[in-house]
């Protein structure tokens, strides 16, 4: 879409005035490496690190307006059950209680994909929701929830995976326990053809546990009517997926709904759909003419929105003595909770390696539970554990190195689909990644001596990762040279505010300290996506540099107007446009924009269409090194190595501390994450952040980041790719591999606790 | 979870116990509070206000109150300091540290009326007008956060640990902040953070 501005007149008032129209620009170059960038990967700091370090930072959690009530929600005590009699009279007698809503007096409002209603009398897990009530304070609510009687009829439950497959289970529906009634089934090859060729064959079982996001700033919405307005402020992953999602609930334009998000406590995939706790608040504020506010407790965060399933995994793998993968099959089963979601885990394994003969399999079966929700790499975290466990096994039956066995399988194009990478720098990962672990050190497994044993371990990281259209960003050039850019992407932690600043006065080479960004406003942004994949940064950098460079190409052409200088005569730098050679014929912005008579220039960039016939991914590799204490069976993991290939890093401070935290959820996931749930009682034992242990700063291991790639020009302008994600995928693989490495016991089922470590010791 | 609060006065639940039998909170209360009439308030609150007196900040702060309001809800509902977060609720996270009388305290899991004329300092006060404190200037430019929901209460432990240790090891810190959960996994960068601040990098 190339476009160019003109000199043009028109009569305004009584006067003619000359003024500038828009026709076109052309096409950008690419920046190259970062080092020929002067702000763009640069370690910034945080453009609303302010905010946040003074506590001024307005989360969804802390908005207030006058005049608001608080929503509490009343929620199932078992895991299946069905509503005999519900009686609100005495909770509405409470002074200070406004409304309660109920299935019996709420708008049937389909749930789940039309399986249930807002409010449903049939309650399918432990947390599902029965009641909400408006009142005056959040502790009136409370009490007043109290006061609600409500007779259940008991109903049969399962709340394992495995058991709900079984013959004669529970049944969460009535159609069956599976969900869609069959397996996920994919195959490529011949398997029994692959398996026949191959000296060796390993198969074995793992499994991983359901881990619970727990983000710090619960689920909550602040929720305000102005007639047939609403305003909904609201802790989000999409602002715009949340506005249509409860314009569609609620039956109103999306244009009459605005959804707000300036800052959001993490989420990590559990905030990517609109909650129903938003349409209650929503429908509660109606009743009421109030502005309403919801936040979840922490109990009900573990309950009720969202988990990474479990899985059960079946592999098998054929190899031929000099390493060739020849067949591999993957079997697995893990829970979508009460209600749809995906369980499936097989996607590392179809495209991280070469191999020509692959089956898959797999099951997502209902339970009463929760229902599960994205989390960080979905499937990919579970899956990656199991295949790089079954790849480190095979490549020690043929006696080989693990890392020169992944290396000997390496994949120079997409094996499902045989296209090229649009870029692969996998194998220089390996290498600087091996380097800086001391790969050369590595000792055979199990063979240290004394009770403390060191090991060593690797694992592979394949992903996606590389965002693109529809991404727009709007950028507001002010006659002073500062600059407002506006984008409907949200940032979750990850530093979008930064970067989108940095690209912004990259091109426009103005100081970040002229430039404001806004994010997650649907009334005023362009549309972005939801914030989840890792796509913000590889779909919204390129929008804001487009917008940008339009902007740069319009100060030229508008410079070549005034000065009457063909464009390509003029040189733009620091905000000032002057003719080459003659350095003393110059304007500044604020001249240029005068002579306009604007005051505020304004370009809406967009992210470019993703080459065709390409396969985009991202690639990494991990290296641990852990102690086992044999006597207790406590993992002590001491060095993390993760080499990524990720594209462009746009700002390396932000980047490491990103992949910090994907290393230490993949951690946590590894050694200590896990929901306990009563096989008897159908209830969760720990729902509450005691119990439900997650990382803490004592167990930080030393982490080098080492990224091996530059950006990927194929993709767009920036050449971003993600990695919130991927600096998760191979962690607990990696962590799981280094204590066989160390002991020459393999842990097959995560996360691996003292307990499961000594008594693999005593096989 | 680290000393801090779980050992300080009453327990939430044991005090809740105790409104109804008479049983009062401490003896700081009882020099402050004025017994309220006996009928429930006008919206349903409950009977038995109690006169709070309390320091935030700087600023004398006088609040009629449940027995049962804790620090946190004093601090957020009712002044609007909204930079001290509620994360679990619990004394499970320190996402709710704040300093009562300069030792960091899990306000979610104290007594409003425990902390009665006590001194309270939140991540609100250490600003100095528009001026962030070094502590904070630190978490900044170490980038000690990602989405900032854990950060107040990080720099509350901070603080009160660099009050009692003004130069802290990097062990020491990691001890000073291991009641404060950072779900996002900023730690390497907190601890670096911290460290910057107490001047050893
Ligand atoms: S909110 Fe107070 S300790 Fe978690
Ligand atoms: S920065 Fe997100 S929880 Fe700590």
């Amino acid at each position: 879409m190339p476009r160019k501005i003109v000199k043009s007149k028109y009569f305004f008032e009584e006067d003619f005035i000359e003024t500038i129209g828009e026709v076109s620009t052309e096409k950008v170059k690419d920046w190259g490496p970062n080092s020929q960038l002067k702000v763009v990967g640069k370690s910034l700091s945080r453009i609303d690190g302010y905010d946040k370090v003074s506590g001024t930072a307005k989360f969804s959690f802390d908005i207030s307006l006058p005049n608001m009530v608080y929503a509490k929600t009343l929620r199932c005590p078992l895991p299946h059950a069905k509503i005999k009699k519900i009686d609100i009279s005495e909770a509405k007698k409470v002074p200070g209680v406004l409304a309660v809503l109920t299935y019996e007096n709420a708008p049937k409002i389909p749930w789940y994909y039309g399986m249930s209603f807002l409010f449903d009398p049939h309650l399918r897990y432990e947390g599902d929701e029965v009641a909400c009530i408006a009142a005056e304070t959040e502790q009136i609510a409370v009490d007043a929830l109290k006061l609600i009687h409500v007779e259940y009829e008991e109903l049969p439950f399962v709340v394992d995976a495995g058991a709900a497959m079984k013959p004669g289970a529970a049944k969460v529906h009535d159609a069956g326990n599976v969900v869609r009634g069959e397996p996920q089934i994919y195959k490529r090859g011949d398997i029994e053809k692959g398996f026949k060729q191959a000296d060796v064959v390993v198969e074995d079982t793992f499994s991983t546990q359901v881990e619970i996001h727990n983000p710090t700033e619960p689920h909550c919405s602040v929720v305000n009517w102005d007639g047939s307005r609403l305003t909904i402020w609201d802790s989000t992953q999409g602002v715009f997926s949340v506005r249509d999602a409860i314009a569609g609930y609620l039956k109103m334009p999306a244009s009459k709904v605005r959804v707000i998000k300036k800052y959001m406590g993490g989420a990590f995939g559990s905030k990517l759909e609109a909650g129903k706790y938003t349409v209650m608040a929503a429908l509660l504020a109606r009743e009421t003419g109030r502005p309403v506010r919801i936040a979840l407790d922490r109990r009900a965060m573990n309950l009720a929105v969202g988990n990474r399933p479990g899985s059960v995994q079946k592999l098998k793998v054929g190899a031929k003595k000099d390493g060739t993968l020849t067949a591999m099959n993957h079997y697995s089963y893990g829970a979508a909770g009460a209600y749809p979601s995906g369980a499936g885990c097989s996607r590392p394994f179809r495209t991280l390696y070469k191999c020509f003969n692959v089956r898959s399999e797999e099951y997502t079966v209902f339970i009463n539970t929760g229902r599960g929700r994205p989390f960080r790499a979905p499937g990919h975290v579970q899956g990656t554990f199991a295949f790089e466990s079954i790849i480190d096994e095979t490549a020690e039956k043929i006696g080989m190195d693990p890392l020169a066995f992944r290396i000997k399988n390496y994949a120079e194009v997409d094996p499902a689909s045989n296209r090229p990478y649009t870029g692969k720098l996998l194998r220089q990962a390996y290498k600087r990644g091996a380097a800086a672990i001391g790969w050369q050190d590595r000792k055979p497994a199990g063979s240290g001596s004394g009770p403390v044993k060191t090991g060593l371990g690797v694992a592979t990281q394949i992903w996606w990762g590389g965002g693109g259209p529809p991404a727009y960003a709007t950028l507001k050039l002010n006659r002073d040279g500062s600059a407002h850019v506006i984008a409907g992407s949200q940032d979750l932690g990850t530093g979008t505010y930064t970067f989108i600043a940095q690209v912004a006065a990259e091109v426009l080479e103005i100081p970040m300290e002229k430039i404001q960004v806004t994010l997650g406003d649907t009334a005023v942004a362009p549309y972005c996506g939801s914030s989840g994949g890792s796509t913000t940064a590889p779909s919204v950098s390129p929008a804001v540099r487009d917008a940008a460079e339009q902007m740069k190409t319009k100060l030229i052409s508008a410079a070549a107007a005034v000065l009457e200088i063909p464009g390509n005569q003029l040189v733009y730098k620091n905000g000032i446009i002057s003719v080459k050679n003659k350095p003393d014929k110059k304007l500044t912005i604020a001249n240029i924009v005068r002579r306009m008579r604007e005051r505020v220039l304004l370009t809406t960039g967009a992210r470019n269409a993703n080459p065709s016939g390409y396969a985009i991914n991202t690639f990494g590799a991990q290296f641990a090194r852990v102690e086992v204490d044999t006597y207790t069976g406590r993992i002590s993991v001491k060095k993390i190595v993760a080499a990524h290939d990720i594209g462009r890093v746009l700002n390396r401070k932000t980047l490491e501390n990103q992949v910090h935290g994907g290393i230490l959820q993949g951690l946590g996931f590894a050694l200590i994450e896990e929901r306990v749930m009563d096989e008897f009682t159908g209830k969760m034992l720990n729902a509450n952040l005691y119990d439900y242990k997650m990382p803490a700063i004592y167990n930080v291991p030393e982490i080098e980041v080492i990224i091996v790639s530059e950006g990927d020009a194929k993709i767009s302008n920036t050449g971003v790719k993600g990695i919130g994600e991927p600096a998760m995928i191979p962690t607990p693989a990696a962590i799981a591999n280094a204590v066989y490495n160390a002991i020459g016991v393999r842990l097959k089922s995560l996360p691996i606790t003292p307990d499961k470590v000594l008594m693999a010791l005593q096989g | 979870m680290n000393e801090k609060s779980k050992s300080k006065g009453i327990s939430r639940r044991k005090f809740i116990q105790g409104v109804g039998t008479g049983v009062i909170g401490s003896t700081v209360l009882l020099d402050t509070l004025q017994a309220a009439p006996e009928k429930k308030g006008e919206n349903g609150e409950h009977a038995g206000k109690q006169l709070l007196f309390l320091k935030v900040n700087g600023k004398t702060v006088r609040s009629m109150i449940e027995p049962r309001t804790t620090l946190v809800e004093i601090l957020r509902n009712h002044l609007h300091l909204t930079g001290t977060k509620v994360v679990c609720n619990h004394g499970e996270c320190g996402a709710c540290t704040v300093l009562l009388d300069g030792e960091a305290v899990y306000s979610c899991h104290i007594l409003a009326l425990d902390a009665a004329g006590k001194e309270v300092i939140t991540v609100e006060g250490l600003l100095s007008g528009e001026k962030l404190h070094p502590l904070q200037q630190a978490f900044v430019e170490h980038d000690g956060l990602q989405c900032g929901f854990c950060t107040s209460g990080q720099i509350m432990s901070a603080r009160a640990l660099l009050l009692k240790n003004r130069h802290p090891a990097e062990q020491e810190v990691v001890e000073g902040m291991s009641g404060n959960i950072c779900r996002c996994g900023a730690y390497p960068k907190i601890i670096e953070s911290v460290l910057a601040a107490g001047g050893q990098r």
